[in-house]
């Protein structure tokens, strides 16, 4: 590790400290949101965005439009009165702190409901309510506080401004919301910094390969300490290669951040190695949103079934995933941890002679018993 | 006898062939039983009768006398014309010393002229440099300073005005949908407009004179950046929109440091053209009592003394390029950043060697005082080398030019005239009516007739055909040139570069300097006139031939060769039915520089339009000059009309 890798890593880990005092575990974070399994609503005022029932249309006339989407119409339905419908009937509650990952395949409408999420777009029926206040009833004035100082968002094509450098480019949301001068270039180059691009101050957009100007769009939508965080596809404008080490880049920053954040992708593996839940978005509505792994375990539709179908899936599931209470049976041995994938232990229970084995959580907590059986199907396929 | 109406009734035949029922073939059917039946027509539908003929320019003359009399818009124009004037005093008394405010006195020529050559440094590199410095150079020693900077003070004068309205209006334009819709009919009209149109109102309201020059230019300049603006504001990436709005940006914010920066290029392509187009116009407004390098040119011209007008067209021209280099290369212009640790001195290196450069510049022209002013004893002069070289070569092209000239009036445009002014007015307004439902249905028909019918209501047909006869004769003949060399150019990648580029150059001149050395071998007559508007509209239809070839698929070449097709076969099979479309743009856009050519060629004699509209500006006719000037734009706007849509259906069918 050099000098300046170093000194990054530091300033990731005091940045870490500073926006998240207590830091979560992904495995904690899951179990204070909703629990996928119960489907109990959480605490609403954990909620930090809830969509109800969110239409998203596009066509000339709008007027007849609310008795028609009163009806639930399909998108079939609508397409023939001459709607086409980017978001139908969307459901959907962020807790804090999660990293929900919307995914789907291009035209699926995942773009669009994050926009509305952030009222880029006006929603066209529903609500969406951005910490316990609907967006729809915000003033211009109140939405723009609302930007200046809860949201950050990072787009596919970097959305950089070409005439400005790359620090008055992070520095643009400070600028906008009035910050003098000199704090915020310096917070600025804090950012510039936390993204490996010190050094770089002063060159402009169009200087920058694709990973780099991506590493200022993050930058720039970090500049605010954003409670709330959309990544509009950000590395699917970049080459695999590069795509992977801005993954873990993303990883290394969100760390221990205490923000909720939406990511959209149409990558699945992306979203499964990202996601603490993942929403499936087909035509606009949302065919499942859950773990990435009751999501491969327990596909809702056949639709959801067809993107899982290629996946090896000893590389999500975890044994928590696999682990039912043990009701009585006996509980022998060694635990194994819970929030590991199948296949990073896989050696370990091919040669564990143990029929049910336990599983511990992180704090030693036990969660239940695995079939031993049941794992080895996930790890080799099953039979038949 | 080929008039165009003939062509077109062949070409609705053809298609009567193959639907008997088609509406355009039985229009054209009609327009050709008039033709063929004129001698039993009654009078009526040969020539519009008096009775009918509506008196559009009595009408106009109405509103003009009502704004000016009972509205006192005088008061308004000459209060802005008094604005504008004060800007030109102060220019006037910087550029070439005029005694006004600020009473500074000129700037030595010397200052000027590093400092443009300054600016061509540090937006493209020494080769500009070279020629925006080397302008001025040219321009001051050869004594054509005074003129040179009386033309300049407008433009620098006019740009802002015209860039800041411009902005302003597109603005509103992209923001409003109800004004852009508003402002798209007028500014079609507005750019088909001749530049002699524009002059007239001013005329009328401000008087003659630079700041009537400067305020021609202004409005003639506005129409390409209202255009440009809208178009930047609408092609700004709506990411880079959305990441505005993301960063808590409000409306103003998002347009002053989000909108228009991000439509940067576009916004500078409009300021290039509102350079050009005010220099074009500069140029003319010698008409109205402009001072400067056109009203020199125009003396010089009707005094038929080639040498000097030679010298003030290479001016001119030189002047036209370096404005055109200088504002694209600025419109190019990237920023880079500067190396790291760098000091302010270093930073500012440029700004600190202009400084050193105009500080040296004011001392020179203190000891030497021709670096401050070439007097005119000192000026040089390649007047009577010029005069020798041309008399030379007239003398040696003279049997050539002689035989032309005969043979093109005896066989070509005397005949030509005579059967365009013999057709009825009736079959001429069923065959318009007949090529346009074939070529864009019924909606067409109606359009083309509402350009059309409104000119033979107005009293002026005959003149219109004489037009009309000049454009089709000069573009057939312009055709025939720049065709053949568009294919010939587009046959090796290298030429057809270097042809764009000369094309370019070519289109950023003055239409009036097209018309010195046509002058300098025909003379002052038809065959001169119909020689300056063949050379200008050759221009684009080189162009878009060029590109038009250029711009077919390779993979569609490539398929043509392993199909064992000749270079020949794959020319006239493939490349040139994919390249009609874009070459049809070239035809649009010669057509149009035709028609704005043919009425400036006027004042060497014609019996157009132009030469009525000559008449109306001398006589400030507001009526009839804006008449003749609609009757003009109706003209291009159906030729722009007809042939955009054929090029629309027809990209669509290849779906290029």
């Amino acid at each position: 590790m050099d000098g300046g890798e170093r000194s990054r890593v530091e300033a990731v880990a005091a940045m870490n400290q500073q926006l998240s005092p207590d830091t979560l575990s992904r495995s904690d974070r899951i179990v204070s949101g909703r629990d996928p399994a119960s489907g109990q609503p959480m605490n609403p005022s954990d909620a930090v965005i809830d969509c109800s029932s969110v239409w998203k249309v596009f066509g000339a006339r709008t007027e007849r439009l609310a008795s028609m989407l009163a009806d639930n119409p399909t998108h079939e339905d609508l397409r023939q009165a001459g709607y086409v419908a980017a978001v139908r009937n969307v459901d959907l509650t962020i807790p804090r702190g999660e990293m929900l990952v919307v995914m789907g395949l291009s035209g699926s409408g995942k773009s669009t409901l994050v926009r509305c999420m952030s009222r880029l777009l006006g929603i066209s029926a529903g609500q969406v309510a951005v910490e316990g206040r609907p967006l729809g009833d915000l003033t211009e004035a109140e939405l723009i506080h609302l930007r200046r100082s809860r949201m950050g968002m990072v787009f596919q094509s970097f959305g950089l401004l070409p005439h400005r450098n790359v620090l008055d480019n992070v520095a643009f949301p400070l600028e906008m919301r009035g910050q003098p001068r000199h704090a915020r270039t310096q917070r600025a180059r804090e950012m510039l910094e936390l993204v490996g691009l010190k050094g770089r101050e002063d060159h402009f957009p169009r200087e920058l390969s694709g990973g780099q100007q991506q590493r200022v769009g993050i930058a720039r939508s970090l500049a605010i300490e954003p409670a709330i965080w959309f990544l509009d596809e950000p590395f699917s404008a970049l080459d695999p290669l590069i795509r992977r080490e801005m993954q873990d880049e993303f990883l290394r920053l969100k760390g221990g951040m205490d923000k909720t954040i939406v990511f959209i992708t149409h990558d699945f593996d992306e979203a499964l190695r990202l996601a603490d839940r993942i929403a499936i978005m087909k035509d606009g509505a949302i065919e499942q949103c859950d773990t990435p792994d009751r999501i491969v375990m327990h596909p809702a539709t056949p639709y959801v079934a067809k993107f899982t179908a290629e996946i090896d899936r000893s590389r999500v599931v975890r044994l928590g995933a696999l682990a039912s209470p043990e009701n009585g049976r006996q509980v022998e041995g060694k635990a194994m941890p819970a929030d590991v994938a199948l296949h990073d232990v896989a050696r370990d229970i091919l040669a564990d002679p143990r029929e049910h084995i336990p599983v511990s959580a992180a704090d030693g907590r036990l969660v239940g018993l695995m079939d031993r059986q049941l794992a080895l199907d996930v790890i080799l396929g099953a039979r038949g | 006898m080929m008039g165009p109406g003939i062509i077109t009734k062949q070409a609705g035949a053809g298609g009567a062939r193959r639907m008997t029922t088609s509406p355009a073939a039985l229009i054209a059917a009609f327009a050709l039983a008039l033709v063929a039946f004129k001698p039993m027509l009654p009078a009526g539908l040969i020539r519009l009768p008096e009775g009918m003929v509506v008196p559009f320019a009595d009408w106009i003359n109405a509103v003009f006398d009502f704004l000016r009399d009972d509205l006192g818009m005088t008061q308004l124009t000459r209060w802005v014309a008094s604005g504008v004037e004060a800007a030109l005093d102060v220019t006037a008394n910087l550029l070439y010393g005029r005694n006004r405010w600020p009473h500074l006195g000129a700037i030595p020529w010397v200052v000027i002229a590093l400092t443009v050559g300054m600016a061509g440094y540090v937006l493209r590199g020494w080769k500009l440099a070279a020629l925006t410095g080397g302008t001025f150079v040219w321009i001051a020693v050869m004594g054509q300073w005074k003129w040179a900077m009386e033309t300049l003070s407008v433009i620098v004068v006019a740009t802002p005005i015209s860039v800041a309205l411009g902005l302003g209006l597109g603005i509103l334009g992209w923001r409003h949908g109800w004004f852009e819709k508003l402002l798209n009919p007028v500014l079609n009209v507005a750019q088909s407009l001749p530049h002699f149109a524009y002059m007239i109102p001013v005329v009328v309201f401000v008087g003659v004179g630079p700041k009537s020059g400067a305020i021609v230019t202004i409005i003639f300049s506005v129409p390409p950046m209202i255009r440009m603006t809208m178009l930047g504001l609408r092609r700004v990436s709506p990411e880079i929109i959305e990441s505005g709005l993301m960063s808590g940006a409000n409306r103003l914010q998002l347009m002053t440091r989000v909108r228009l920066p991000a439509a940067r290029t576009e916004i500078l392509v409009g300021i290039n053209q509102v350079i050009m187009q005010s220099l074009a116009m500069v140029v003319l407004a010698s008409f109205i009592g402009m001072p400067g390098l056109g009203q020199k040119l125009l003396q010089l011209l009707q005094a038929l003394k080639i040498g000097l007008s030679f010298e003030i067209g290479v001016t001119i021209v030189l002047l036209a390029i370096a404005l055109d280099r200088l504002s694209k290369a600025w419109s190019l212009h990237q920023p880079d950043h500067p190396e790291p640790s760098a000091g302010w001195a270093r930073r500012n290196r440029m700004f600190l060697w202009w400084i050193g450069l105009v500080i040296g510049g004011f001392l020179l022209a203190h000891v030497i005082p021709y670096f401050h002013v070439v007097e005119r004893g000192q000026a040089l002069s390649l007047a009577s080398p010029i005069d020798a070289a041309v008399n030379a070569l007239i003398d040696l092209v003279k049997p050539l030019t002689e035989w032309l000239r005969w043979f093109l009036i005896t066989w070509l445009l005397i005949p030509l005239r005579n059967g365009m002014l013999w057709l009825p007015y009736s079959a001429v307004l069923l065959a318009l009516a007949a090529i346009g439902w074939r070529i864009g249905g019924l909606r067409s028909a109606v359009i083309c007739l509402a350009f059309f019918v409104p000119i033979a209501l107005s009293g002026w047909w005959d003149r219109a055909m004489i037009t009309i006869y000049t454009i089709c004769t000069a573009v057939a003949l312009a055709l025939l040139v720049g065709v053949p060399l568009g294919i010939w150019a587009a046959r090796n990648q290298g030429r057809a570069t270097r042809m764009l580029l000369l094309c370019d150059t070519f289109q950023t001149f003055p239409s009036f300097i097209y018309l010195i050395p046509v002058i300098m071998l025909f003379g002052v007559n038809d065959v001169a006139v119909v020689a300056a508007v063949i050379v200008f509209a050759t221009v684009p239809l080189v162009r878009y031939t060029v590109e038009g070839l250029q711009g077919v698929p390779p993979e569609t070449v490539e398929a043509a060769q392993m199909s064992g097709a000749t270079s020949r076969q794959i020319l006239w099979s493939v490349r040139m039915p994919l390249a009609l479309p874009t070459f049809m743009i070239g035809l649009n856009q010669s057509v149009m520089f035709a028609l704005f050519m043919v009425i400036i060629a006027a004042f060497i004699g014609t019996q157009d339009l132009g030469q009525e509209m000559q008449r109306a500006l001398s006589s400030t006719d507001v009526g009839k000059g804006l008449v003749l000037g609609f009757a003009v734009a109706f003209i291009g706007l159906m030729v722009d009309h007809l042939l955009m849509r054929w090029s629309a259906t027809r990209k669509a069918m290849l779906s290029l």
